[in-house]
């Protein structure tokens, strides 16, 4: 969007888990590129999962909210740090990646 | 009392015909015209306000006569009213700058649409009308028939017997139309054959609808546009056309159908041998289209899908591969392609049980556009192929259905029994940068103001709709029973946009249980699943691979 500075914007937001995450070797999916987007998955103390994004493209606060709002929803997750390096991926490709992501650490069977 | 005088059409045909051969002299045998004498052919077959087609189609170009037209001189002639479906080149717009032509009826105008936008606000171009492709073709037989139509074929011979190669497209139209009520016809050609050591392979024009012939020095420009590298299509795309099979090509059972040119129809057709198989389709979908030679097609066809496909035009890089599969294609007894878009967009409109392709912006009422601001461009067929055939009479299961799904509950003329065609937008919620598909307001409207048109430039218009499909589900609009069920079943599946953003969750939640609004999961489809492994051809290279080596991309896709 050509109204949007250069320059990458950081995001940070925190839910309170009730899914136990427990202890996991960290995991990545996707790729760093255009349109795409890398996703973190580590083990945190506490029961927040804790949410880090850095994204090239500046001025979707409220769409980021929404998405991980919506994460959220269907993966309660505690004890979980999300890093999160974005190059303007749309919101379905965000989705898509944290729940390939979490599928890594629940061994949920797509 | 007056003597009304019957026969002027064929005698100003005559007179034109007398001052072409006056002015050409020994440049003209027989039919055929030396080519460094066609501005002087013009000059005298063309007078003032004359009503002219300059053949530009949506693919073949009759590139040599536009710079021949742009290059006549303009106290001679002027003011001509162009009648053309497609303009491509600039020459089609450098004949209003120089006062050559001064009104425009046409239906599409893609790459040269800001450059019209500009002449049309600078009030150098008069626009009679925006059409589909069909309504101009129709008007060429009314009140739009051209005088003298200028048009590109393969090859001629001496008599005038014209050969279009595989892109017959529009020729056919355009030269009955103006041979048929006192009109000029020249072609430019290729090559030309001398009937004796070489012949033409088949004849697509009679001789004694044409009047000239120029070999032209060059070619004429022909545009790949309906080859789509399968290294660009997304996941996301993949999960959608996983989406349309199941929810809509299986439920429906949709055999007949056409599609559009974009990734995400490319990406149905390569999903056909894989998915499609898997779930057990081969043969219950799929089997006719009314489609040009899409490249994306090829594992399909391989695969024993696909029984027929009839085009609008052809495709660069097909012809062996066509050649080689006649059965399918509509081909000639030389064995190379004909097509025509005039009866493949009939065969669309009227034969086809289903269209699904892409836009740039829904509204909350389903009106979809492609118009974007600063541009007059028109859709060509879309129009036609996107709505409801209200003239159909024969019946089809898809067409049953959808029409039941419409008219359950509806009584009087709304609820009396018929069919409706499917009509699927397929879109993502977001397109590059961020673009969001669903608006509250289509940029139709502003354009509509800044034109000053009669209209705004909707292509489908929200009635004629049945189903949009995102990545977050499929709204099917023919459930709908009120505006505000209408409203909440788009920004049910308008994903993070702010139309979705804005939904009223427990009516969409109400529209999920009723199956208006269905979900991946909904459809038994995990998103995880959805993969690029799933394309039967992820590059350029696979589809050469897939058809044996017959498809042979332009220079431009060859990238292994």
């Amino acid at each position: 969007m050509s109204n949007v500075p250069a320059g990458i914007e950081t995001l940070d937001f925190s839910f309170s888990g009730s899914q136990p995450a427990g202890a996991f070797a960290p995991v990545l999916v996707g790729v760093v590129g255009s349109g795409n987007l890398e996703v973190m998955l580590e083990t945190a103390a506490g029961t927040d999962c804790r949410v880090h994004v850095e994204t090239s493209a500046r001025g979707f606060r409220s769409i980021w909210q929404a998405v991980m709002d919506d994460f959220h929803v269907r993966h309660p997750l505690a004890g979980v740090r999300v890093s999160i390096n974005d190059m303007g991926a749309t919101p379905a490709v965000v989705s898509l990646r944290l729940d390939q992501a979490v599928a890594e650490i629940t061994g949920a069977q797509p | 009392m007056n003597v009304r005088h019957w026969n002027s059409k064929a005698e100003d045909r005559a007179a034109r015909l007398a001052r072409a051969s006056g002015a050409l002299g020994t440049r003209l045998k027989g039919k055929c015209v030396d080519a460094e004498a066609i501005g002087a052919l013009l000059e005298a077959v063309i007078t003032p306000g004359d009503r002219v087609c300059l053949e530009g189609n949506n693919q073949k170009q009759a590139d040599f006569l536009a710079k021949a037209l742009v290059q006549v001189d303009p106290k001679r002639v002027h003011g001509l009213h162009m009648v053309q479906s497609v303009l491509a080149l600039p020459e089609h717009l450098d004949v209003f700058e120089n006062g050559i032509a001064s009104r425009l009826d046409f239906s599409f105008s893609g790459p040269q649409g800001a450059r019209l936008a500009k002449l049309v606000s600078g009030r150098r171009i008069e626009i009679g009308a925006i059409h589909t492709y069909l309504e101009l073709f129709a008007r060429y037989f009314v009140d739009l028939t051209p005088k003298v139509a200028l048009v590109a074929a393969q090859a001629a011979d001496a008599q005038g017997n014209l050969y279009t190669g595989p892109n017959t497209e529009d020729t056919p139209v355009i030269a009955e139309a103006t041979a048929f009520s006192g009109g000029i016809v020249i072609a430019q050609v290729n090559e030309m054959v001398d009937g004796k050591t070489t012949t033409l392979p088949r004849i697509d024009i009679p001789a004694d609808w044409v009047s000239f012939v120029v070999k032209a020095p060059r070619p004429n420009v022909i545009e790949p546009l309906f080859t789509r590298d399968p290294a660009q299509i997304s996941e996301i795309q993949v999960l959608m056309a996983m989406m349309a099979i199941k929810g809509i090509y299986g439920e429906y059972g949709v055999q007949r159908l056409n599609h559009g040119i974009g990734f995400d129809t490319a990406a149905i057709e390569l999903l056909l041998p894989t998915y499609g198989e898997s779930l057990g389709l081969k043969g219950k979908i799929g089997k006719h289209w009314a489609l040009n030679p899409h490249p994306a097609l090829i594992p399909a066809i391989e695969a024993g899908w696909v029984e027929s496909v009839h085009s609008f035009g052809s495709e660069l890089g097909m012809e062996e591969y066509i050649r080689a599969r006649s059965d399918v294609f509509f081909t000639g007894p030389d064995g190379n392609l004909r097509s025509n878009r005039a009866l493949c967009q009939a065969a669309g409109h009227y034969a086809c049980d289903m269209f699904i392709g892409s836009t740039l912006q829904v509204d909350l009422d389903g009106n979809s556009s492609t118009a974007t601001l600063g541009r007059i461009a028109g859709f060509g067929g879309a129009p036609n192929m996107g709505a409801d055939a209200r003239g159909r009479r024969h019946s089809s299961p898809a067409w049953l259905k959808a029409g039941r799904e419409a008219r359950v509950g509806r009584s009087g003329a709304a609820g009396t029994p018929r069919g409706q065609k499917l009509v699927v937008q397929m879109v993502e919620t977001f397109r590059e940068h961020m673009q969001p598909a669903f608006v509250d307001r289509l940029d139709a409207w502003t354009l509509q103001e800044q034109a000053a048109m009669e209209l705004p430039p909707i292509m489908i218009y929200g009635d004629d709709v049945s189903h949009i499909l995102t990545e977050e589900g499929i709204a099917n609009l023919l459930m709908c029973r009120s505006d505000a069920e209408r409203e909440q079943a788009i920004r049910g599946v308008a994903g993070y946009t702010a139309v979705g953003l804005a939904r009223d969750k427990r009516a969409v939640e109400n529209l999920r249980d009723r199956g208006v609004i269905r979900r991946p999961q909904d459809l038994g489809i995990d998103p995880r699943l959805a993969t690029r492994n799933l394309l039967a051809a992820r590059s350029m290279r696979d589809l050469v691979n897939a058809s044996g080596g017959l498809y042979q991309p332009p220079r431009r896709f060859r990238n292994w």
